[in-house]
């Protein structure tokens, strides 16, 4: 089966909305920590940050709000976030209170695959990442590989990028690691056509707008729709290896 | 746990913190700009546009009426070509960006000085030209703006956030990260990810080189003291670049009150590098306030958070009323009409203790009469 993971922004509402994701049929959630100044995220999710920020949404209670979205669900969760926050709370301590808090790992959109080796976390490759580079960020990666599907920051196109099949092609060449597409993808029609390129999808930016415009039911149909794309139309997965989630997570499951 | 990654660092600040896309895009700007950097023909032409067309060497001269007790010179940068320092490293850029095969440049702005630097040289070398600007400095830096569309450059108004630098500059980014097989992205200061910190001091340090040597023929002494004014600090760090080796000189980096990244800033990641940054104890970044648009700005270049580390560079700041009432002194003595930026500089040097000090004069003021007349 085709992996499916909903990008959601910490808030108050977020366990109610994380449960209706996973309702939906959800296989895993990114959960952001919102960041004043987040580079690699278009309109709709830097303008969820500054809804985040402007609720009080500091890194502690975004700690909190994932325990309690923890409580709530049992599938994988990954904060996503800036390198800013991890340097403003310290690296380690970071990851020590992320895993007690829930994390099954992390995503760090700013910190490039060098810095911070010991910081567990899942990388990231774009249409741009030379194959040997994918290869690094293969070895580095902790259970799959997330691919910025196009060149451009997140939000939701009309179509999924035609850069995607040859990153998944590449990637494929250097790495048996799970491959998920993101940035790009928002209808039942992108989720199967990108998910039969790669082992899952990404969506976050429309995820986030139904959440906020229309709240949890509204969620949990939407992501029942992609959910039933990826099973009907995506076929099983093309990757040879199931997909790990992290080793914190496979120790505990 | 350690967080350097290997190159482009100073000390514990610098590195390239920006999302995986445009990885190998500062991979190719690091490998061109080390291919060309002492390339004869480069240089030669970098050095043939700064003479016929920069105008430079841009003068140093002695402000007799300013000084009281003091002697102070003022490094005129506000006589290069488009009003200030900014053309220095646009012109450089651009030469980089040819040699890269980039046609399109986008860049961003606060006072729009490196606007106006970044569409004159996209003009002068036929590429299009696409800069973002924050709409609240889009008012109050009018005349700018026009000068941009008059040159041929799109201006593209930031409306969310702080409307100001800060937002301008994410948006320039997140352009490049979107059109980064065709685009060169033209950084206007000594901040940004590696090699951009380097880069531009490089290209800046002929103000610093020109103004050593004119000291020295001026005084037969260097000075006591130099003066810059520091937003992301691109003028400061090319006027330093000329006196880091001379140990008795000291550098003195001027801020504004409200946008003190070295005075009161800690250390956090923004627009691709690790520095002293306006942020609150979260890593969220805090807003800036100056009078002036090119000072409003929460971060500074990486090597000015190192130099303050080491101890080689002090920072001060001045108030919008001190830089104000500088910038009234300047054109009423001396019939200089300085920019915002650099009378605050003006302002720490008037009051500090030294004798022959020089103060860089980073830009001139025609783009501030608004802003001043309306107060």
């Amino acid at each position: 089966m085709k992996k499916l993971s909903i990008y959601l922004m910490a808030g108050p509402d977020t366990p109610e909305l994380a449960a209706a994701a996973v309702a939906g049929g959800a296989d895993l959630l990114e959960i952001g920590f919102p960041f004043s100044d987040p580079l690699a995220d278009g309109p709709v999710i830097r303008l969820a940050g500054e809804r985040a920020l402007a609720q009080g949404m500091c890194t502690r209670a975004c700690l909190e709000c994932l325990a309690e979205t923890r409580a709530r669900v049992e599938v994988p969760l990954i904060p996503m976030t800036y390198a800013s926050i991890l340097e403003a709370y310290g690296y380690e301590r970071f990851q020590t209170d992320a895993q007690k808090a829930g994390a099954t790992t992390l995503i760090v959109a700013d910190l490039p695959i060098e810095a911070a080796p010991d910081l567990r976390r899942v990388q990231l490759v774009a249409p741009t990442t030379p194959s040997e580079r994918i290869r690094f960020a293969a070895e580095r990666t902790e259970g799959w590989l997330y691919l910025v599907s196009l060149t451009g920051t997140t939000g939701a196109r009309r179509e999924v990028s035609e850069q995607l099949a040859g990153l998944v092609e590449r990637a494929r060449g250097v790495t048996d690691v799970p491959l998920l597409a993101g940035f790009g993808i928002s209808t039942p029609e992108h989720a199967a056509g990108a998910a039969a390129l790669a082992d899952g999808i990404v969506v976050g930016s429309r995820a986030v707008e139904v959440a906020h415009d229309e709240g949890p039911e509204a969620l949990r149909e939407y992501v029942a729709s992609l959910r039933q794309a990826l099973d009907r139309d995506a076929g099983p997965p093309a990757g040879p290896r199931p997909l790990g989630y992290g080793r914190a997570y496979d120790r505990a499951h | 746990m350690s967080v350097e990654v290997a190159k482009g660092f100073y000390g514990a600040y610098g590195g390239r913190y920006v999302p995986e896309t445009l990885v190998p895009a500062l991979d190719e700007l690091e490998q061109g700009w080390n291919d060309i950097k002492d390339d004869p023909g480069f240089r030669l032409e970098l050095e043939q546009l700064q003479a016929t067309y920069v105008g430079r060497p841009t003068p140093l001269y002695r402000a007799e009426r300013l000084g009281d007790d003091r002697t102070i010179y003022l490094k005129r940068e506000d006589l290069c070509h488009t009003g200030a320092h900014k053309i220095n490293n646009a012109v450089g850029q651009a030469l980089v960006a040819r040699r890269l095969g980039k046609k399109r440049i986008v860049a961003e702005t606060g006072a729009g000085q490196h606007g106006v630097a970044s569409a004159t040289v996209c003009a002068r070398f036929g590429l299009e030209c696409v800069v973002y600007m924050g709409s609240e400095d889009m008012e109050r830096q009018k005349p700018n703006v026009e000068r941009m569309h008059l040159l041929g450059a799109e201006v593209r108004a930031v409306e969310f956030g702080t409307r100001t630098l800060k937002e301008a500059t994410s948006e320039a980014i997140r352009d490049w990260i979107t059109n980064v097989e065709t685009t060169h992205y033209m950084i206007g200061s000594c901040v940004g990810p590696h090699p951009y910190p380097e880069l531009v001091r490089e290209l800046q340090s002929v103000i610093g080189r020109e103004a050593r040597e004119q000291m020295l023929a001026a005084e037969r002494r260097l000075p006591d003291a130099v003066v810059a004014c520091v937003g992301g600090g691109s003028n400061a760090i090319g006027l330093f670049a000329g006196f880091l080796e001379d140990a008795e000189v000291r550098l003195v980096g001027v801020e504004a009150a409200g946008a003190a990244s070295l005075g009161s800033g800690r250390a956090g990641v923004l627009h691709g590098a690790r520095s002293s940054l306006l942020a609150d104890e979260d890593g969220q970044i805090a807003d800036a306030h100056s009078i002036s648009a090119g000072l409003d700005y929460p971060g500074v270049g990486p090597e000015h958070a190192f130099l303050r580390d080491t101890g080689r560079a002090e920072y001060r700041a001045a108030a919008d009323d001190e830089a104000l009432a500088a910038f009234h002194l300047l054109a009423e003595r001396e019939g200089i009409i300085p920019a915002l930026e650099p009378a605050h500089a003006l302002a720490r040097a008037l009051d500090l203790d030294a004798e022959l000090i020089l103060v860089g004069l980073s830009g001139r003021g025609d783009k501030d009469l608004a802003t001043v007349l309306g107060r």
